[in-house]
């Protein structure tokens, strides 16, 4: 072949390749609602079981067919995604400071969306629990086990991950819980002291809770994986209930992920009605079961199947707002730049951590 | 460059730059399309590039100057430029002499499966660098198939420094191959074979007559490789562990701050990253038109 005979050949077959993309995209969108779901790092199966339901669901009241597309990742790098532009309808993030931050920074939504559906707009919630090596080698029961020394803790950071938010305010609201006696409301300077400790004890920081669960799972490093509860049920499913302990503390964080709609998309896009009605599923028994299956604690048990519900030990929880007074202020102190985190690591950290 | 040059003539390329200064555009080329051809180049830079970075500035200029320093010389950033940039420097050296290696060999021999390998040096490029991310910590964890060979040794490689060197070198290899392989393609052979003749041994052939020719390429691959190690963020993150003053990039620094909804404060660092790549790629840039000069490669 001649250089000008090749060169054709290739641009032929790109051509003919974009083709077949765009026309197997322009078949979908004909016809159809298409609703965008933001949502975080774990909720992958999660969501794909509750759309399919969705989707047949709308299409049996209403006949039309609705595909929602759910995009996943990190909670903050997805609310900064929609802050800077995503057309997301609706948000299903880990935390409710993250929504918070979208209504702040982009007032797409307003700031009071938390109160427009039931339970702190959390139609499911979750946990913080322990996952460890089979057999439970180190003896983990509960979190002072995780400030041992000799104890290695994979969690990610706090500061790009939401989970993991979760993780440090749960070991600093157990140490606050523990001083009670001592101190009324707890000892602050002793659940900092706390904190370090456990930090001292990891040795990789991933940016993601997926991350941080394949550098335990796959990757063989450390010995107890701070995790959301609905995680550790995944791991177990995923590598095997052989390798694998859960490890339930008897004291841990509630965690609530919240849902809104983004006003300001559903507006332009026209799309508010099957929108609310797809976060009014979330509610619903059929979703309600589907969330028990899938390894997080639904908001209205009594639709759920109880085999499913038996999964869920029951721990003491304690709420953000009681023990922190809500999301913004926890992560001003806690999470922004120089805040308590931050200090955990100082330059002199550097032997410490090796 | 000559000898008299070293003690302090200006060489004809130099003087010719200083006089292009001082008189605003050189004499206009008698190749015509000037005109058109500056404007395209002009308008497609400010639009790719300049822009952009302009932006990206002032952005950072919300904090002022003295911000910006603040931002700059607290210790934790301090910490991952360090890191960022002594170990894209190291792998750049290292893929320096391997990646010459590596062009030699594809340049020189005639071997089965040699197009295979060829091709097989571009893959860097293609490749998702979270998927090569992911694939080398498996590979160089303790318990990966090469992680284990030095785990009885107490070497960990994944999750250390050493880490973000591996993945910098898995991302910066094809620049050196790839800018080396065609100047050793056109190198005549007949000027070893004169060398041989001549009485060199091999290896005053390969330091004195081979690798002055290349060192124009091999620099400008080196720089590429560089500027492209110190930018990069996914593949290392999945290696690199990310310990604050260990094994933060500057990179993930950026990102953390953007994760706090920080724009100025992002855009301070990377300004930072900016400033500090320009200075060290402009420096190459002066060793490259120094070693072309000096090597006749004008």
């Amino acid at each position: 072949m001649t250089i000008r005979q090749s060169l054709l050949a290739a641009t032929a077959i790109t051509v003919a390749f974009m083709t077949v993309i765009v026309a197997a995209r322009a078949q979908t969108t004909s016809q159809e609602v298409v609703l965008t779901n933001v949502s975080y790092d774990p909720t992958r199966e999660l969501y794909r079981a509750l759309n399919d339901a969705f989707a047949k669901e709308w299409q049996a009241s209403t006949g039309q067919k609705v595909t929602i597309r759910t995009s996943h990742g990190g909670s903050g790098k997805q609310a900064r995604s929609v802050i800077d532009g995503l057309e997301a309808d609706v948000v299903t993030l880990a935390l409710a400071g993250d929504i918070d931050a979208i209504a702040r920074e982009s007032k797409r939504l307003p700031a009071d969306w938390q109160k427009r559906l039931p339970n702190n707009s959390s139609p499911y919630t979750s946990t913080i629990v322990f996952v460890v090596r089979k057999g439970n080698p180190k003896g983990i029961k509960d979190w002072p086990d995780l400030a041992k020394q000799g104890v290695a803790v994979v969690t990610p950071n706090p500061k790009t991950s939401g989970g993991a938010r979760w993780n440090y305010l749960a070991a600093w609201a157990y140490e606050l819980d523990r001083t009670r006696n001592v101190k009324e409301g707890g000892d602050q300077a002793a659940a900092r002291k706390f904190v370090e400790a456990i930090y001292k004890n990891v040795p990789v920081l991933d940016t993601g809770a997926r991350g941080a669960t394949t550098t335990f799972a796959q990757r063989a490093v450390g010995d107890v994986f701070i995790s959301w509860e609905n995680e550790a049920f995944l791991i177990q499913q995923e590598f095997g209930a052989d390798k694998f302990d859960i490890v339930v503390p008897p004291f841990s964080i509630l965690a609530e992920p919240p849902v809104s709609l983004v006003d300001h998309v559903v507006d332009k896009r026209g799309t508010r009605k099957v929108a609310e009605a797809y976060l009014g599923f979330l509610y619903s028994p059929a979703a309600q079961k589907i969330i028990a299956h899938n390894f997080y604690r639904p908001s209205k048990p009594e639709a759920a199947d109880p085999a499913d519900l038996a999964r869920f030990p029951k721990i003491q929880l304690v709420s953000i707002d009681q023990v922190f007074g809500g999301w913004t202020k926890a992560q001003t102190e806690h999470f922004a730049d120089g805040g308590v985190f931050d200090q955990i690591y100082k330059p002199t950290g550097k032997a410490a951590t090796r | 460059m000559s000898d008299a040059a070293l003690r302090g003539g200006t060489p004809p390329g130099v003087r010719w730059r200083l006089r292009g200064l001082s008189r605003g555009f050189p004499k206009p080329s008698a190749l015509p399309g000037f005109g058109i051809t500056f404007g395209f180049a002009i308008t497609y830079l400010s639009l790719i590039v300049l822009i952009p970075l302009a932006v990206l500035v002032a952005r950072a200029a919300d904090l002022g100057l003295d911000g910006i320093w603040r931002v700059a010389t607290t210790p934790r950033v301090l910490a991952a430029l360090e890191v960022s940039f002594f170990i894209s420097a190291a792998a750049a050296l290292v893929n320096a002499v391997f990646g010459t290696i590596v062009a030699w060999v594809l340049v020189r021999y005639d071997f089965p499966g040699k197009r295979l390998l060829d091709a097989a040096v571009d893959l860097p490029f293609a490749l998702p660098t979270a998927v090569a991310g992911i694939a080398l910590a498996a590979l160089y964890a303790t318990n990966g198939w090469i992680g284990s060979l030095f785990a009885p040794f107490d070497i960990k490689i994944a999750f250390t420094p050493l880490g973000i060197l591996v993945a910098l070198i898995f991302i910066g290899l094809p620049f050196v191959v790839r800018t080396v392989q065609p100047v050793l393609q056109d190198l005549d052979r007949d000027v070893e074979e004169a060398s041989a003749t001549l009485g060199a041994t091999r290896a005053q052939t390969v330091l004195r007559v081979v690798l002055p020719a290349l060192a124009p390429a091999l620099l400008t691959g080196v720089a590429m490789a560089f500027a492209r190690a110190v930018g990069e963020y996914g593949s290392v993150i999945f290696i690199a562990g990310n310990m604050p003053f260990v094994s933060e990039i500057a990179p993930l620094l950026i990102v953390t701050r953007l994760e706090e909804f920080d724009y100025a404060g992002a855009a301070a660092i990377a300004t930072i990253m900016l400033a500090l790549a320009f200075v060290t790629l402009l420096a190459i840039n002066a060793l490259q038109s120094f070693s072309r000069r000096r090597f006749g490669h004008a």
